[in-house]
């Protein structure tokens, strides 16, 4: 209720329901005609990001990474998100969408053409623990379902950080690398939860490293969460985080 | 130690079939998103999705008949005072893509269609959803905390926030000023319990809808304070995620969802659910009652016995029960210090029933409690009674002598013997509970010319006897033990 979006007033339109259990995220995604999101015009980001600064910026009390490049959802239509094995989804993840996707560290507003779409990269600030894609998508009135997102960000490392894990929970699937390296995959229909899915254990090197992170979903509400753990689990806190 | 009695085809074929429905009801018990469990004038009732509900005589056998007008989904149900109060999802859930929910309450006096008092009120609305917040008005859940009379509504699904909101226990209508509050994400049908206070915050997790696939399970926080924050087992907020195993697919039934408990009495709970798929009956979203545990303040499913032969083990001491007949000794003795360690080394069989049954009486024998020595006379075959007769989540079982048809069963005389043949009758059947510590009530189904409800007890450490159910003690506990 913190952060609800605010709306035109809408004709609610009453569905008389008679199946079973409809209410989960295998629902199709093409069954939208009674969608109000359809028929709002306000929308907005503000709710939940920021743009993103340079000032310094710390991982919050609990470790979670807030600071991120975040590109305009790719289209990917699928209708249920029992698709994503493990297979599917590495093979959806290492697919070339655009130039340099493996490399590049984007800028703010950078463009990047995907098929026929022209997508562009947002440097933002999650205002909580958890980036939100779905509303990121909503709230730039870009498709919200059949989605793949990707999301980029520096790690700012005072000193080498050996045995430290990436820790990930995602909404649904989703495929994250540490310096060109792959280091946790999350496959199958995915609820966002803290923790979820940790890689074998990593080094930050000191300094730079980049996180790169891909994200895709069918009807879900999309989002994850990223922190880097200790070897004792505890996360870390001790690190900058910039889009640059 | 392959003790285990050989069964006949017969026997075999019985427990195939009841093994599949063991774990689920028996009936038509076909339901999705069961409201709690309510017993009305004697009979017990759930309200599921798309309006209606099953009803069972005996809660074991369910079948359809219960009404509920509104449609919607995933309703919840609650006797307070001597009424009953239904709270359901009209649209949202994303039925027909929108997630505009509304949650609505009614009254009725009396769940029983056929009973001239039964009429719903009105229905009231207590909260809603646009359909682009962060929340999704469907799925509400009750609870009337014992200790200040507070009536609470927790709603939601994925799309967004679980939300809490206050009711009125008078008139099931939003209290007046009351704000939601967000109290999970990532769950449905969430539902909440007090215990030892602790507020509990049960959601469904995974997959729905999706028959055998369907990765539904069932989790749990808690709380000190209503309002949360609801922490699972290793702290973790279910703001964040959180949550605590409760109960997940097993054996032929995959995706449990939709948790509600039923006290039934002091260390006797059950849980109510329904399964995504039971692959014994056509894969269909079946109802789902199992016991209630609770280990180390946590909630977790427990199990019905499952049919086979078993140790019958006494919490009060750990002996066996067993039939009062001549212990008969097994070849050999101890072997003696100063032999050569290099002897071939060779099994020695178990003692069989063909052992030892020409020794013990035809008739009826007693029964007593002795040290287990895995022997015959110790052994006890337990499957679902043949007459399909249950209770509240299980069936009655027929408990005899592995390999043989000598029955346990009660006496007029609130005692326990065993009979020659299982006959059927009433004293013949057993009801077997897993209580809330994981330990097992055994009551036979009747005591002969008594009306009292009493269980198989440990009057001493070698001595059973029928009487009154405690749980405080472990003379009233036993265990089932598969060797």
């Amino acid at each position: 209720m913190n952060n609800k979006l605010k709306t035109l007033s809408l004709a609610v339109v009453a569905v008389i329901f008679t199946g079973l259990g409809l209410h989960a995220q295998t629902v199709p995604s093409g069954r939208q005609m009674d969608d109000p999101t359809k028929r709002d015009t306000v929308r907005s980001i503000a709710a939940y990001f920021i743009p993103a600064t340079k000032s310094k910026k710390t991982p919050d009390s609990q470790g979670f990474i807030q600071r991120w490049l975040l590109l305009e959802p790719i289209d990917k239509p699928n209708r249920s998100n029992t698709v994503f094995t493990d297979s599917y989804i590495r093979e959806a993840f290492t697919t070339v969408y655009f130039p340099n996707q493996f490399t590049a560290l984007p800028k703010d507003g950078e463009k990047v053409k995907v098929g026929e779409q022209e997508l562009t990269w947002h440097a933002l600030e999650s205002k909580k623990f958890n980036v939100k894609l779905f509303r990121f998508a909503y709230g730039l009135n870009k498709q919200v379902y059949g989605v793949l997102f990707w999301a980029v960000t520096v790690v700012n490392s005072p000193q080498e950080m050996k045995n430290v894990r990436m820790a990930v929970g995602s909404n649904s699937a989703s495929m994250w690398w540490l310096n060109g390296e792959e280091a946790v995959i999350l496959s199958g229909d995915r609820r966002m939860v803290m923790d979820d899915c940790v890689s074998p254990r990593l080094t930050l090197n000191k300094g730079k490293n980049i996180i790169r992170g891909a994200v895709i979903n069918g009807p879900g509400m999309s989002d994850f969460c990223v922190r880097f753990l200790d070897e004792k689990g505890e996360p870390i806190k001790d690190i900058t985080i910039s889009c640059e | 130690m392959k003790s285990r009695i050989k069964i006949s085809g017969i026997t075999a074929l019985l427990s195939f079939i009841l093994t599949g429905t063991v774990a689920a009801q028996i009936g038509k018990p076909f339901i999705h998103d069961p409201s709690t469990i309510m017993e009305c004038e004697g009979k017990y009732y759930t309200f599921g999705t798309g309006g209606g509900g099953l009803i069972s005589e005996d809660g074991w056998t369910w079948n359809g008949g219960a009404v509920r007008p509104g449609g919607g989904a995933a309703p919840d149900a609650m006797k307070i005072g001597d009424r009953y109060l239904v709270v359901y999802g009209a649209t949202g859930g994303g039925l027909g893509g929108g997630h505009n929910g509304r949650i609505l309450t009614m009254w009725n006096k009396t769940l029983d269609p056929q009973s001239p008092d039964f009429k719903y009120t009105e229905a009231i609305l207590v909260a809603q959803s646009d359909g682009i917040e962060d929340n999704d008005a469907i799925d509400p859940g009750l609870l009337l905390d014992p200790t200040d009379g507070r009536l609470w509504c927790c709603y939601g699904t994925y799309f967004g926030f679980i939300r809490l909101i206050e009711l009125d226990p008078k008139t099931g209508k939003r209290m007046e000023g009351n704000k939601a509050i967000d109290i999970a994400i990532d769950c449905e049908a969430t539902d909440l319990e007090y215990r030892d206070g602790w507020y509990y915050l049960l959601g469904t997790h995974g997959t729905c809808c999706d028959g055998a696939n369907s990765t539904y399970n069932i989790v749990v926080g808690r709380s000190r304070n209503v309002t949360g924050p609801y922490l699972d087992n290793m702290g973790r907020d279910m703001l964040t995620g959180g949550g605590k195993m409760v109960l997940a697919a097993g054996g032929r039934v995959m995706g449990p969802g939709h948790f509600g408990r039923v006290i039934l009495e002091d260390g006797v709970e059950k849980m109510s659910c329904h399964f995504e798929a039971d692959l014994d009956q056509s894969g269909r979203s079946t109802l789902g009652i199992r016991p209630l545990l609770w280990k180390n303040g946590w909630p977790v499913a427990g199990e019905n016995i499952k049919e086979g032969t078993y140790e019958i083990e006494s919490e009060r001491r750990g002996y066996a029960l067993e039939l009062v007949v001549d212990f008969v000794r097994m070849a050999g003795g101890m072997r003696g210090f100063g032999r050569n360690a290099n002897e071939p080394i060779k099994p020695v069989p178990s003692q069989e029933l063909a052992d030892v049954i020409d020794t013990w009486p035809t008739g009826n024998i007693g029964v007593r409690i002795g040290d287990y020595m895995t022997r015959p006379h110790q052994k006890w075959t337990i499957t679902a009674a043949p007459d399909s007769s249950g209770y509240l989540g299980a069936p009655y079982y027929k408990i005899v002598i592995a390999g043989t048809e000598r029955a346990l069963a009660a006496t007029a005389d609130a005692e326990v013997i065993t009979v020659p043949e299982f006959t059927g009758a009433p004293e013949q059947l057993w009801r077997i509970d897993q209580l809330t510590d994981g330990t097992y009530r055994i009551m036979p189904k009747v005591v002969p010319n008594s009306d009292k409800k009493l269980a198989l007890i440990s009057i001493g450490d070698s001595t059973p006897t029928l009487a009154e159910f405690d749980m405080s003690s472990d003379n009233s506990k036993w265990n089932f033990r598969a060797h």
